[in-house]
């Protein structure tokens, strides 16, 4: 990476940055899950590491939530971004030396923020923990010319139209800018009270619902009628996906604070605002998998659609209940409780983890010109990732409907804790084999880069035989 | 862009956004503005002080440039008994909560009095004592600057003091150590009511920052903790090790708050400790060994109290 840093434009090769950014995004997925997996242990087995004061359970919990989002989350995004964008615009990425820069600006800056966070230097605010300088670094060293790259390479295409993928990839990146900066004012701002509250989970949720969510469904757009070679369904359900995302995804904040003295109109109008979100959810889900018509063999013995569309039948659980248990009947039962967590790891390890892990899988294939190494760790991947991440939703689910029953019957706190013992030690198995995969992610990665049979000028890695 | 439909597309997403951002942020925000404190926000807002997160005056959240609760059981001015009360100094250079500094926090009733009865408008960050009182003919929470109505000095009311209360730093620990990951502060309006007490209310929060309602609890709520368990000596053998007394908890402990020496000088070691406790856990000794008393000023007294405080 080092040597490009101060090289001409013309002496980069082409997807330098899209590499740096995938393989440092493997690197923090590495790192956010095995916190997770630790995080998970101290819930079950509160003393077993007694003595690693560093490592406290209150530091080390958001310190995962970052390092998974804004590391294999985010970078992922960006390295997706970086050889899709150009990609589908028949040009080069704008500049591959701004890219190469902003990976380096991205990693030390996120390596800056993770650590203050550990410290316990934090706003106090979930989801938006930083502190507004790092507040401002995320902001306009890390996004903006990661934006502008993206931005800037569709201006310059080389096609006359714009691809449904990148209508998201450029919006939904003009929108995490908005909504980065508008949702950290009230630490720039010194807002207080209930404001602060709600602009804390205004944030959190259109940081999902107007870059995660959106950018891993744009993704999938590329990624299956890419390999399976099937035109994308629809154009005209693209339409509909985009414009309710927009417009219903951008508006229920308040949902998440369902038992919180907020005015009662707001909670209304969020929860109707809320079930909308079906419409988008169902368009895309029918999109994509209608694509797959003819060419179903291929979720069975191509590992990157194996990967996509699994993601993509986790996005039907995960909007049905994101579309209903935010209703004041379903939420007063689940608020706060561990069905909660479950689904936000539906949202981000199911739907789109495997989404961007298939995105990564074959850029790093493409852009280094090397066959996946092996298929037989890969698909090892795919199944510590499924079963792993099946069950930690599992157990949580079951561990949140406990802590419901015994939250509306009123039972003695304890009792909870004594109940939900078997479900935080599945939950931590499934964590560790979440990481564990990841491990094997990144060996198979490396050999592919050194080892994987070289893929022949004008061919696509889909094309060739998998060897071991 | 070339075609004229992206040209109409970005206008339409200009607009929706725009609109999307109208009904969310704007109208929520002029309905909350507009509702006024509560005598619960005046307290919170004099017992926390500005900012219980990073801040200037507090960058590594060690619990600097807050306020002392105090409460009184003489008068600071001549010793003369009187009725229990709770006074907030705020030391020089501690800087003053965002209902003294803004416009909109206080709401205009409670503002007007504040200022017509309690005199907030002469208070300075050289070193003021503030009192919560309740105007009795209109039923309206105040903020009154004893300093100039009385003449309490923070030395003063320091002095006369019966406790001090360091709550505000307490909370800045809680942030600190993430207790809101795992304690909400938020009873929820459906349930709770008989176990955690009673949900907060519309303007309880007014000046308060941040409000760490926690949103995924895996412990008991706390707002109300202090109602429910009033004993000093529970907390600190909970923090130091929650197993002590409830042997299914799986908090952390947080013994290293204790630092380094105890209330008698004596160095704490907390690995002799804990092998005293495994001996204890596996049946070797009859007893745990004992929780070491903590030193004045130390980061666990600073929780205990704000922990203590909510009630």
């Amino acid at each position: 990476m080092f040597k490009y840093l101060m090289a001409k434009e013309s002496d980069i090769p082409q997807g330098t940055a899209a590499i740096f950014f995938g393989i440092s995004s493997i690197a923090w997925f590495i790192i956010g899950t095995g916190i997770g997996s630790f995080n998970a242990a101290k819930l079950a087995f509160p003393d077993w590491y007694h003595g690693l004061y560093w490592l406290q359970f209150g530091h080390m919990r958001q310190v995962h939530v970052h390092a998974v989002i804004f590391g294999w989350i985010a970078m992922a995004f960006a390295a997706s971004m970086m050889y899709i964008t150009p990609a589908l615009g028949n040009t080069k990425l704008w500049s591959e030396k701004l890219g190469v820069w902003n990976c380096l600006l991205y990693n030390i800056g996120l390596a800056l923020a993770l650590a203050l966070l550990w410290a316990g230097i934090t706003s106090g605010r979930e989801y938006s923990d930083h502190v507004w300088p790092i507040d401002l670094y995320i902001a306009f060293v890390m996004v903006i010319p990661w934006s502008l790259n993206v931005w800037m390479t569709i201006i310059n295409r080389r096609t006359q139209g714009i691809y449904t993928s990148n209508w998201f990839f450029a919006a939904s990146m003009f929108m995490l800018i908005i909504v980065f900066l508008i949702g950290n004012l009230p630490e720039f701002f010194h807002l207080t009270g209930l404001n602060e509250a709600y602009m804390t989970w205004w944030f959190a949720h259109n940081v999902l619902g107007l870059l995660i969510t959106p950018v891993a469904a744009a993704i999938t757009y590329y990624i299956v009628p890419k390999i399976t070679g099937n035109p994308l369904y629809s154009h005209r359900v693209g339409h509909l996906h985009f414009w309710s995302i927009v417009v219903f995804y951008s508006t229920p904040a308040a949902h998440h604070l369902m038992s919180s003295p907020l005015p009662e109109w707001l909670k209304s109008f969020a929860s109707v605002e809320g079930v909308l979100i079906l419409v988008p959810a169902i368009a895309y889900v029918c999109n994509i998998l209608l694509t797959m018509q003819g060419k179903w063999s291929m979720f069975v013995n191509n590992v990157e659609i194996k990967f996509t569309i699994t993601g993509v039948l986790l996005a039907i659980p995960l909007n049905m209940q994101g579309g209903f248990q935010q209703t004041r009947a379903i939420n007063w039962y689940i608020h706060g409780t561990g069905w909660i967590v479950a689904h936000a790891h539906l949202a981000l390890l199911g739907f789109s983890t495997f989404a961007e892990a298939a995105a990564v899988y074959y850029g790093l294939q493409v852009l280094l010109r090397r066959k996946l190494y092996s298929i037989s760790l890969a698909n090892f991947h795919f199944w510590t990732l499924l079963i792993g991440f099946s069950l930690y939703w599992t157990s949580m689910t079951i561990a949140g409907l406990i802590q419901g029953a015994a939250k509306i019957y009123e039972v003695p706190y304890v009792d909870v804790v004594i109940a939900e013992h078997p479900y935080m030690i599945v939950r931590w198995l499934g964590g560790t084999m979440v990481f564990l995969g990841n491990i094997v992610w990144l060996w198979n990665m490396y050999m592919t880069a050194l080892h994987g049979d070289v893929v022949p000028a004008g061919r696509q890695p889909a094309e060739m035989a998998y060897v071991r | 862009m070339a075609f004229r439909e992206y040209k109409i597309g970005c206008w339409m997403f200009g607009i929706s956004l725009s609109a999307s951002m109208f009904v969310t942020i704007f109208l929520p925000g002029l309905d909350i503005s507009s509702v006024s404190s509560t005598e619960l926000a005046l307290e919170k807002q004099l017992t926390y002080g500005r900012e219980s997160a990073f801040s200037y005056e507090d960058p590594f959240l060690q619990g600097k440039g807050k306020p002392i609760k105090v409460v009184l059981t003489k008068d600071p001015m001549n010793g003369s008994a009187m009725d229990e009360t709770n006074a907030y100094v705020f030391e020089a250079g501690t800087p003053f909560p965002a209902g003294l500094n803004h416009t909109n926090i206080l709401g205009e009733d409670v503002k007007a009095l504040s200022e017509s009865k309690g005199r907030i408008a002469e208070a300075d960050e050289n070193g003021t004592v503030f009192l919560v009182k309740i105007d009795d003919a209109s039923d309206t929470p105040y903020i009154e600057n004893a300093t100039a109505t009385r003449g309490w000095t923070p030395a003063k009311v320091l002095s006369a003091s019966d406790h001090t209360i360091m709550a505000g730093s307490g909370k800045t620990m809680f942030v600190r150590e993430g207790c809101w990951w795992c304690h909400t502060l938020l009873p929820e309006q459906t349930q709770d009511w008989q176990s955690f007490g009673r949900p907060p209310m519309l303007g309880d929060f007014n000046g308060e920052s941040p409000t760490t309602f926690g949103s995924d609890r895996k412990a008991p709520d706390l707002l109300h903790v202090g109602a429910r368990n009033s004993s000093r000596e529970w907390m600190m053998l909970h923090f130091f090790n929650p197993r002590l007394v409830q042997v299914h908890s799986i908090m952390p402990r947080y013994d290293y708050l204790w630092g380094d020496k105890d209330a008698q000088g004596n160095v704490i070691d907390l690995e002799a400790w804990d092998v005293g406790y495994q001996k204890y856990v596996s049946g070797e000794t009859p007893y745990p060994p004992e929780v070491p008393d903590y030193a004045d000023n130390t980061e666990i007294r600073y929780l205990i109290d704000f922990v203590l405080n909510l009630k």
